[in-house]
């Protein structure tokens, strides 16, 4: 089946295949991310900005904070989880906490995919 | 490209989704489709039902749009009598038990952890007695919101009543209006104080004289595009046009066909009037609703009242309509308290008693979530006062009490980032426990929003708190912005946000902190805001340091990572949802 994703409730959820998903209000550690100074951004997200799917990873945009630094802003691409089954559908949301490295290329690349 | 939610409204939205509503209703839970819940959710909306967070799987926030707030003789023991049969979760809240009713910012009603099961029971039940749930949440007109005693008031030029209702018999179920944009907010105001808070809202009728035909006649200034949602808070705007009262509906059309028009459908999150207002300005925003969607010349703005608002404008104002005050008539109108707007369901049947016997049966709600018995017998208010129920709900709060708003939060909303009504009840008892109230101070605003999208209006008030996180030894805790200063009156003004992310558990230390140095370094009789206002954003941050005190605070934890903060087991694998019509959990569903 093809992957449908999007977000929902003003931002609050990303949906994935008509699956509630990946919540806000998580703590996020990015790393190699030029969304602040700090070399590990603690972001909390407060909002889904953008979702999308490359293949099998969802991802998204989020709009939040570094509590650490204080700056705010939107995040780039970032996976969330994966569809690791591709005929049901079922998704693999990924542990927040575990380190992230958010992908500036990814818009460039989109549109071949 | 229109998103995902517009696709849904254009298949199946407004009045035809009650058919479906009940028919799922009727077959249960497990009837909606898997993959159709998304779309069902965001349409149920429109009939005032929000699907709660997640571990609260199945259940439902019901919103009852009152409008003005108005709760007619007859109608509250209905809404206690629902509330106590449909509104019982699974869990008790340890403030308030295990049934209650919230009394909201835009003057309506939620109840939580309803069943889909028992919705045609509710319905029924609702509009017997002329109450319902249509438009109360999703994109169309939603309650109408007033200055809460019109009608009753003094002060009054108009009485907006009739403006109010007019617009909502005219504009709800009214399939012209139905599928909007994006959320349509309005508010009537008839009084001198301004308490319709139209200054918050997309729409607002502000009372205005004009001269007519050589004649002075009363009627309204039409303001657009406020709100407080996101980071991106307006005030309304006077696009330069007055309305007299018989023909305030057919501006209200011309003006939401008008956003039904050019309002953003392909980004909802710039689709509120207040942006195309940004984008257009008012003169365009006049002359586009003049040439396509108004057939009378519009004349422009008349002479406002706005030099004598004293609402939420800092200083002595008759403002939030707590305590005893004369009617026009001789009676009086009392004004109740409620903490955080949530009262327990036994409170609520003693006040629909108390209402039928001391005053007409009527009662009303604030926009500060609170509650106004009318009509009271002008030789009954003493006897009134003294009533056991009124020991818990004042009619002459304490400063900190009265002046205390908090919105959902993590107990039932998606969008939280922490938990609000139940740290806000322990915020006002500490204060008052602990700290001096300033002198001449009688309401004290603070008002916690658990996110950004500002349920709980935090920039109007004295201190304006947001949820947050931060970390506290190395562990994620909740936390605050804390912002100064706003309030509405002649010239509103947003608070500034001057604290970050202050661990919840030292807000209190810092509010005692502040107000001990706002008493040291006031002049005269400067008021809070006036204090905050002539000072820069440098100042205002030395003002005052957050601290821990002796408060504590149980909702430290990333409450939003349980199924329901206060349980024992509060984990979210715990959880007895999705649950079927008798509440009973239901197997996950194997996909
Ligand atoms: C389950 C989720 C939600 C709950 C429980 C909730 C609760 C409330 C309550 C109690 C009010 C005041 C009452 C009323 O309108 O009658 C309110 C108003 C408001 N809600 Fe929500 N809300 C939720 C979701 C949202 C979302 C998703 C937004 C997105 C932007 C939002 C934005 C607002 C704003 C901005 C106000 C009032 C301030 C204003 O614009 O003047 N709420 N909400
Ligand atoms: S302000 Fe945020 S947390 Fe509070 S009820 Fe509104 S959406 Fe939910
Ligand atoms: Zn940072």
């Amino acid at each position: 089946m093809t992957t449908d994703v999007h977000q929902l409730d003003d931002g609050a959820w990303v949906s994935v295949n008509d699956s509630r998903e990946v919540n806000v209000s998580n703590l996020w550690l990015l790393a190699r991310s030029d969304f602040c100074g700090c070399e590990l951004t603690d972001f909390l997200a407060e909002g889904f900005v953008d979702v999308s799917v490359d293949h099998p990873n969802i991802e998204a945009r989020m709009a939040g904070r570094c509590i650490a630094c204080g700056t705010e802003g939107v995040t780039d691409w970032l996976q969330v989880g994966r569809v690791i089954d591709p005929e049901s559908g079922e998704f693999c949301a990924i542990d927040p906490e575990s380190v992230h490295f958010p992908d500036k290329r990814r818009r460039l690349a989109r549109p071949q995919k | 490209m229109p998103t995902k939610v517009e696709n849904w409204k254009d298949e199946v939205y407004g009045n035809e989704i009650r058919d479906h509503l009940m028919e799922f209703a009727e077959q249960g839970w497990e009837s909606i489709p898997e993959d159709e819940q998304d779309a069902w959710f965001e349409r149920f909306k429109w009939w005032g039902l929000y699907h709660q967070r997640s571990g609260q799987e199945s259940y439902f926030m019901m919103r009852i749009g009152t409008p003005n707030g108005v709760i007619e003789p007859g109608q509250l023991e209905v809404i206690a009598e629902v509330a106590d049969e449909y509104a019982r979760g699974p869990a008790e809240n340890p403030e308030f038990g295990d049934a209650y009713c919230d009394w909201t910012t835009r003057q309506s009603i939620q109840l939580h952890w309803i069943k889909l099961e028992d919705i045609p029971e509710i319905f029924d039940r609702l509009e017997s007695v002329g109450l319902g749930t249509q438009q109360a949440c999703g994109d169309s007109w939603r309650n109408i919101v007033g200055c809460p005693v019109a009608g009753k008031d003094k002060h009054e030029h108009i009485d907006a009543w009739p403006v109010a209702e007019e617009l909502h018999e005219t504009f709800k179920g009214n399939d012209e209006y139905s599928n909007l944009p994006r959320k349509w907010k309005v508010a009537v105001t008839g009084c001198d104080q301004g308490c319709g808070q139209g200054d918050i809202n997309d729409l607002a009728y502000e009372p205005a004289t004009k001269e007519i035909d050589g004649e002075e006649k009363l009627g309204f200034n039409v303001r657009v595009g406020g709100g407080l949602s996101r980071k991106e808070p307006r005030f309304s705007r006077s696009i330069d046009v007055w309305v007299p009262p018989e023909q305030a509906a057919d501006v209200g059309a011309g003006m939401s066909a008008l956003f039904r028009e050019y309002g953003d459908r392909d980004d909802r999150f710039n689709a509120r009037i207040k942006f195309l207002v940004d984008e257009w300005g008012t003169e365009k925003m006049r002359s586009v609703l003049q040439d396509e969607f108004v057939d009378f010349e519009l004349p422009t703005a008349g002479e406002n009242m706005r030099e004598s608002y004293t609402y939420n404008a800092g200083g002595d104002e008759h403002g939030d309509h707590v305590g005893v005050h004369e009617q026009p008539d001789g009676n009086y109108y009392v004004g109740l308290n409620v903490l955080v707007g949530r009262m327990g369901v036994d409170d609520v049947y003693e006040l629909a008693d108390l209402a039928d016997e001391y005053g007409s049966g009527e009662v009303r709600l604030t926009q500060r979530q609170n509650v106004i018995v009318t009509d009271v017998d002008s030789d009954r208010s003493d006897e009134f006062l003294d009533e056991p129920l009124l020991e818990n709900y004042e009619a002459d709060p304490h400063p900190f009490m009265r002046g205390s708003i908090a919105c959902t939060g993590t107990e039932f909303c998606s969008l939280s980032i922490v938990e609000t009504k139940n740290r806000q009840v322990r915020y006002a008892r500490w204060l008052k426990d602990n700290v001096a109230v300033p002198d001449g101070v009688e309401d004290f605003h603070i008002h916690l929003s658990g996110c950004t999208a500002s349920c709980a209006q935090p920039q109007i008030a004295d201190i304006s708190l947001r949820g947050m996180k931060t970390r506290k030894d190395g562990e994620p805790v909740e936390a605050l912005d804390i912002g100064l200063g706003g309030g509405l009156g002649e010239n509103p003004h947003f608070a500034d946000w001057v604290e970050m992310r202050v661990p919840a558990d030292e807000v209190p230390g810092y509010v005692e902190n502040l107000l001990a140095t706002f008493e040291d370094q006031r002049e005269g009789g400067q008021t809070f805001r006036e204090f905050i206002a002539e000072r820069d954003e440098e100042t205002l941050q030395d003002l005052a340091e957050a601290e821990e005190t002796d408060y504590e605070d149980p909702y430290m934890h990333n409450t939003k990572m349980t199924w329901y903060p206060y349980v024992e087991d509060d984990d979210m694998q715990s959880s007895p949802a999705p649950t079927n019509g008798e509440g009973e959990p239901l197997q996950p569903a194997d996909d």
